[in-house]
């Protein structure tokens, strides 16, 4: 016993309970939006597990990747597998175990759900992290698709198949994650220059990066908002999505026109209130 | 600058979480204009208080503090005018617009002289009135049930507060900085439990 929770504590960190927690809450939305018979506890669990575990994998494989540049960073060097304290090939195992397990769970769910996460685990595993990270700062755009495969998979599993409210989840989230993302280069700056990793910032400059923060999130604002609207969202609900879209657009651009480090870190922390909240929205709305 | 304590993020979540609750579901069978403006008042409470929450007290620094916690009281005394006082509907709506209006502009032009803190008190302080006495005489003469009584108190304290901010922003605080500082959770949280009340149990039925 004292040796699971020893391994569970060490594995923890490995699955960025945060981000992979927001990622699991925006594939339940998707479901939750197609206003099926969400009480299906069968379904619920199946949906959950199969997220959790294929959202949980590909993290652990990006970190089994990305250990040696975490080494080299300042924010993640303590990371388990870039302080050695697991070996590479445990996590390998586990990365892969747990990627295997949630695509076939969804596979023997829907095979059309088990098609799309396992197109967000390949596409955040192999294209972004592999193949784009260290060469371009444009991998972000397959990042982005690939964090907006659960809630399209979601959206699926409720449906029944691809309609257009689905797909605009999915760009809300995909136009989400430069807002999040981008701004977390600025602040690590000098991290990700060490390490090596093409960033808009180091490519591009912070003048271009701040402004495609505000343009993506003038788009994800309003694929949120329209999406919300195809669900079928109430006012008073639609109201409060427009009020907290208000909040993202008037950080994304104060960080425009009155740059400083202070509000770079409140955009990066409110776009992440932001999407659960909007979430939290379409889960409470159709309950 | 004080520091947030555990304590004052949690009073400014519930309040957040009020604020939200009010946006989304406690104006839903009002008029047009009445959610369009309560809307706004309770909006601008919800990302003031994650902002706060997110960037601490530090927030209050900026400029745009004096001019953003203008916006709640009129958008607030608004909604009430044009919902109770159909005499003054449009009166109050050009009030409420001019006076927006002065004060962005005399807190974005420097302007030498007394005239934006005597704006400021103007517009603060009709609306304070506004907000409170209109509810409270409401509640008196049974147009209301008494509950809508405590829309007039979160009225007042929103008046207070309004006025402690806007003055500590115009370098003229009536209490210290940590004082302030110290309330304004609090008081947030207390002023919109009052307004969440006494809009869900004021109507009459």
């Amino acid at each position: 016993m004292r040796f699971l929770t020893a391994k569970l504590r060490l594995y923890w960190p490995l699955i960025k309970s945060l981000q992979t927690g927001l990622l699991v809450a925006t594939g339940l939305a998707g479901y939750m939006s197609a206003r099926c018979p969400i009480f299906h506890l069968g379904t619920l669990a199946g949906l959950f597990f199969s997220l959790l575990a294929s959202i949980s994998g590909s993290t652990i494989l990006n970190m089994w990747w990305d250990r040696d540049i975490d080494a080299r960073m300042g924010r993640t060097h303590n990371r388990p597998l870039a302080a050695d304290k697991i070996q590479p090939a445990e996590a390998l195992r586990l990365g892969l175990a747990l990627s295997v397990l949630g695509v076939g769970l969804a596979a023997s769910m829907n095979a059309f759900y088990g098609l799309i996460i396992f197109a967000g685990l390949f596409f955040d595993v192999v294209v972004y992290t592999i193949w784009l990270k260290r060469r371009t700062c444009w991998s972000i755009v397959w990042g982005g698709i690939s964090g907006g495969m659960p809630i399209l998979a979601g959206r699926v599993l409720g449906v029944g198949g691809l309609d257009w409210i689905g797909v605009l989840l999915m760009v809300g989230i995909l136009f989400w994650i430069p807002t999040h993302i981008l701004t977390f280069n600025m602040r690590y700056f000098d991290d990700y220059q060490a390490a090596g990793i093409p960033t808009f910032a180091s490519t591009y400059g912070f003048g271009f990066t701040r402004a495609t923060i505000a343009i993506s999130s003038i788009l994800a604002a309003l694929a949120m908002g329209l999406s919300a609207w195809g669900i079928g969202m109430a006012w008073g609900f639609l109201r409060l999505l427009g009020v907290l879209s208000f909040g993202l657009l008037l950080l994304a651009f104060a960080i425009m026109f009155r740059p400083s480090e202070r509000v770079n870190f409140g955009l990066f922390k409110y776009a992440s209130i932001y999407m659960l909240a909007a979430m939290l929205l379409v889960m409470i709305e159709v309950m | 600058m004080i520091k947030m304590t555990m304590l004052d993020r949690l009073l400014l979540l519930i309040t957040g979480i009020l604020a939200a609750y009010q946006v989304a579901v406690g104006i839903d069978s009002f008029s047009t204009l009445p959610i369009v403006a309560y809307s706004i008042a309770f909006g601008v409470l919800l990302v003031a208080g994650l902002l706060l929450i997110i960037l601490g007290f530090e927030v209050l620094e900026a400029p745009i503090v004096v001019i953003v916690s203008t916006i709640i009281p009129l958008a607030l005394s608004l909604g009430l005018v044009w919902q109770h006082l159909i005499a003054w509907r449009v009166i109050y709506l050009v009030f409420a617009i001019i006076g927006f209006l002065a004060i962005v502009i005399t807190r974005t032009f420097s302007v030498c002289n007394k005239i934006p803190t005597i704006v400021l008190a103007i517009v603060h302080g009709v609306a304070g009135i506004v907000i409170f006495l209109l509810p409270v005489t409401l509640a008196a003469r049974g147009d209301m049930r008494p509950w809508f009584a405590l829309v007039g108190v979160g009225g007042a304290l929103i008046g207070i507060g309004g006025l402690l901010l806007s003055f500590l922003k115009a370098g003229k605080p009536i209490f210290s900085r940590e004082m302030i500082l110290k309330i304004l959770p609090g008081l947030l949280l207390v002023m919109t439990i009052c307004f969440v009340i006494g809009f869900m149990f004021g109507p009459l039925q």
